[in-house]
């Protein structure tokens, strides 16, 4: 990494991007745009250039803002009420969800943002949530400022329609568990201490009586907050098992601990023995340890997200006098005039008042290209609007739109899938407390004809404290604790440790097409038409990575390539031939302005750029830029044709499947660029290797004009579907569930939502894992998606581990067994073979886990 | 060996001192969020003002 001292000349100090189109100077540093410049100036004035010293370019390019949202609703006394954490008349604390927030320096500028906005009294940030918690003093700032100051830095909240409802949960569940396990941990500790004496002599006679009878009752102090505070949350659900007639794990575990207590107590007391009260604390010790791995959850990824977080909170409503303002969704009501911008989605069902407009509906339906609709026609909610604003009225409520209606279906009400899991340990337990319950019963009758009473009472607790089951207990949570880890580390992050069972058992897998096996940025590009020289090939390269339009970058992409290759080996240089022209499609037209997501493009050497001199850029039409002399024009056919003075019918028209850009340089026509979706990364080939295993569906919501592309995969005819709505996606896995399969399901959007919850593994795929993914059970980067077979695999194998450390823990058992039926098992015996089975089971699944996901090919590091 | 009444005394004194403070650390919310304490530790004191103007920064310095 580059330090900060020293500035490269055509990089944004601010944000570290290419200054292209020019470079805005100031303070002897250069800015990429005006944007960037005045948040460097506003942090300049506050005395905040720290911010530039943790990380180099640490800022979020402001190119792409091209206008505020509106924050007026952040006034409504109701909505601050609403979305506020805690409220008063001088103060007010909220959270806001900040994507933006990437690096150390976001941390530090963010916590000192009373800097900049002095009525800030106190702000934090949460890494991994991406959260800013700030304390807002009412009398001297407002929420609506804090927020807009926020926005001019480049990190604006994401303020959604959810959090009208929801108070930020607190993680404060977590606490309890670390007390318990404190407390735990400092009896156990204290009490194996106070118990060494002892063991080293068995007779009590060295120390002499009294310190046997101190130790003793320090023990019995120290050991009864543990049974009292840590370990209260097994006999609670071990009680509410049994008053149900269910035995689950907790039953024989409470057995267990009730008897080393009990029985300890009695010898302490009686002073029969030194009880066990190192191996009691230790058990609840462990067992805690084991809890709190498997209470290990992804914090920054949200797992039940509906339409709402997907909706923004408010719109801009005109009124009768065309003034805008912005009104809550909860309380937009039909009949209303609301005007959106570029990228913004329809709120609610509504009719198009403009005369033209865009729509991308990829992610509500899954149609991956816009659509045009014109005047008058009807408009689903959940749509984008692509390129100029709009103005819609709105037809229905919030609540009764096209969007929300998929929410009624009962696959949402029940929701919760987890609840129905059981693990492996809660299916035997029952089995399991029978046996040791029939063990000591037995031994403890066998002694009780031959040696008496106490011998007799002194078996049966021994064979329950023996075999009170921690390992087994522990067997699960650590070994998918450690599953899930290795899961993540490798790009898929599965919302609760449990459901890797689920994913086990697949046995059809079901794909979405549109941005799940397809990629935009993955796309297809050929030029039809006349070979560009090389020289030409940098102009229109040059003009393309300009635009912030994805068939700009695409074409710009395609180019570097091109261009690459070309400098190595001249010959090789694909050349594809004008293909015959078909009129009659409007396929043609579509140049259409969709923005993707900022990211960055990682630049290639610096010789292949050229300078620009003029650049110009119409939404939704193309491109037109001059460079070094030459008139460079990208864009639909009307477009080309009016920017270079051609007549319509010069250009052709063509029958090309998928987005096409025509292309003039100097006026003259040069043919045009067809791009088309390409699979991501990987694709045929996880395809390839498992159609063997699992049967293959295709769901798509797009039409069948991609179908020959996969009939290779999905073998028979049957499983390639095409233009199923949500309702018919849900549909179609319940069919699926009904006929015995189980079903993994991978989508992206909300088309996919009622499928991704229906299912029994719903995989959402992201490409930024913090961005909106429907409900789901697991969120999978976009890239990891070709290791799918693999992830398969490597569950079944975990599910096998358990197994294994059963196995493993029961040896452990049987011999404990031994001791406790022939009356051996001294407190020393239990002090080491407890602890010993516990650990060992750790070690077991942490190791086995590794070595499974080695194999498989997976990550193990970092 | 009576001396042991008083060690042992003392130890369990020093011991739930730490489980106090462990407490204390837990509800504080220091176990709450183990990722972005790790980062402000790169904030250096360029600038000394800022340290104090911060609660949880406060406890950084502590």
């Amino acid at each position: 990494m580059k330090t900060n001292t020293v500035i490269s000349p055509d990089i944004c100090f601010h944000c570290g991007e290419d200054c292209v189109i020019d470079t805005v100077r100031f303070d002897e540093k250069n800015f990429c745009c005006q944007g960037c410049k005045s948040a460097y100036q506003i942090l300049d004035e506050s005395d905040l250039c720290g911010y530039y010293d943790l990380e180099s370019n640490p800022g979020i390019n402001l190119k792409n803002v091209k206008h505020r949202a509106r924050f007026d609703y952040l006034e409504d006394e109701e909505v601050i009420n609403r979305i506020s954490d805690y409220q008063d008349d001088s103060r007010i604390s909220v959270t806001l969800n900040i994507p933006n927030i990437h690096c150390t320096s976001c941390v530090w500028l963010l916590e000192n943002l009373q800097k900049l906005e002095p009525g800030v009294l106190q702000s934090e940030v949460n890494f991994l949530k991406k959260e800013l918690s700030v304390l807002i003093d009412s009398n001297n700032t407002s929420l609506r400022n804090v927020v807009e100051q926020l926005v001019t830095i480049g990190y604006e909240p994401e303020i959604r329609l959810e959090k009208l409802d929801s108070k930020t949960e607190k993680s404060h569940q977590n606490r309890s568990l670390w007390l318990k396990m404190g407390v735990a941990g400092f009896a156990f500790g204290n009490i194996m201490l106070f118990s060494f004496p002892d063991y080293l002599d068995t007779t009590g006679s060295g120390l002499g009586g009294d310190f046997h009878l101190f130790f003793g009752a320090l023990n019995i102090i120290l050991a009864l907050p543990v049974l009292i505070y840590s370990s209260s949350d097994y006999l609670k659900s071990a009680f509410a098992a049994l008053s149900q007639r269910g035995v689950n794990l907790d039953v024989p575990i409470s057995i267990g601990i009730v008897a080393l207590f009990t029985r300890s107590v009695y010898e302490i007391v009686t002073l029969t023995g030194t009880g066990y009260m190192d191996s009691f604390t230790g058990l609840i010790f462990f067992l805690l340890i084991g809890k709190l791995v498997q209470q290990k959850t992804f914090h920054r990824l949200s797992f039940n997200r509906d339409y709402r977080s997907y909706l923004p909170i408010a719109v801009n409503v005109l009124n009768e006098h065309g003034e805008e303002y912005s009104v809550s969704l909860d309380k937009l009501t039909p009949d209303k005039q609301i005007r959106l911008r570029n990228q913004e989605l329809v709120p609610c069902d509504s009719t198009l008042l403009s005369d033209e407009a865009f729509m991308d509906y990829s992610f509500i339906t899954g149609e991956s290209e816009p659509v045009r609709v014109k005047k008058g026609d009807q408009i689903f909610a959940g749509g984008r609007l692509i390129g100029n604003a709009a103005l819609f009225k709105t037809e229905e409520k919030v609540t009764n739109s096209y969007l929300t209606k998929l929410w009624n279906h009962e696959a949402f009400q029940n929701n919760d899938k987890e609840l129905k899991l059981t693990t492996f340990a809660d299916k035997i337990s029952p089995y399991f407390t029978v046996a040791v319950l029939g063990i000591a019963f037995f031994s403890g009758l066998y002694w009780l004809q031959t040696a008496g009473v106490e011998p007799a009472l002194s078996v049966f607790t021994a064979v329950l404290i023996i075999a009170c089951p921690c390992a087994l207990a522990l067997s699960t949570p650590f070994t998918l604790g450690s599953a899930l880890n290795l899961l993540s580390l490798n790009g898929l992050f599965v919302k609760n440790h449990l459901l890797i069972e689920n994913l086990s058992k697949a046995t059809s897998i079901v794909f979405d097409k549109t941005g799940t096996l397809t990629e935009s940025e993955a796309a297809e590009v050929t030029l039809f038409g006349d070979e560009l020289s090389s020289q030409e090939e940098i102009w229109v390269k040059s003009a393309c990575k300009n635009s912030i339009h994805p068939l700009s970058r695409k074409i710009s992409f395609y180019l570097k390539d091109v261009i690459a290759r070309g400098s190595v080996n001249e010959v090789n240089k694909p050349r594809v031939n004008l293909p015959s022209m078909a009129t009659g499609s409007i396929q043609g037209d579509r140049f259409v302005e969709q923005f993707s997501s900022s990211t960055s493009t990682i630049d290639a050497p610096r010789d292949d750029r050229a300078i620009l001199k003029n650049f110009e850029e119409q939404p939704g039409k193309g491109i037109y830029a001059e460079i070094e002399g030459a008139l460079i024009c990208l864009g639909s056919r009307s477009f080309v044709a009016g920017q270079s003075g051609m007549k319509l019918n010069e250009i052709p028209e063509t029958n090309f499947k998928g987005s096409t850009v025509h292309l003039s340089i100097n006026g003259v026509y040069r043919g045009f660029f067809g791009i088309k979706a390409g699979l991501r990364n990987g694709i045929s080939e996880l395809l390839q290797n498992i159609k063997e295993k699992f049967s293959l569906y295709l769901l798509s919501g797009d039409n069948e004009a991609q179908r020959s592309d996969f009939t290779h995969y999905f073998g028979s005819k049957d499983s390639l579907l095409f233009n199923k709505k949500p309702e018919e996606k849900l549909e179609f896995i319940t069919q699926l569930q009904e006929n015995g399969d189980q079903v993994i399901m991978v989508g992206d959007g909300l088309n996919d939502a009622g499928a991704l919850k229906k299912s029994d593994f719903g995989i959402a795929l992201a490409d930024d894992i913090s961005s909106f993914a429907p409900a789901c059970d697991a969120i999978l980067e976009g890239d990891s998606l070709k290791n799918l077979g693999v992830f398969i695999k490597f569950s079944n194998q975990s599910m096998n581990i358990i197994i294994a450390s059963f196995v493993l823990s029961l040896l452990y058992n049987t011999i404990g067994l031994g001791f406790a039926v022939t009356g051996n098992l001294s407190p020393l015996v239990a002090a080491i073979l407890m602890p010993l089975s516990s650990i060992s089971v750790m070690i077991f699944t942490f190791l086995t886990t590794r070595y499974f996901a080695r194999k498989g090919g997976l990550a193990i590091w970092k | 060996m009576e001396v042991i009444y008083m060690l042992i005394g003392f130890s369990l004194l020093v011991a739930l001192i730490f489980l106090g403070l462990f407490f204390w650390a837990v509800r504080s919310g220091q176990f709450d969020d183990q990722h972005t304490p790790s980062m402000r530790v790169l904030f250096d004191s360029k600038d000394s003002s800022s340290k104090k103007s911060n609660h949880n920064q406060k406890h950084r310095d502590e």
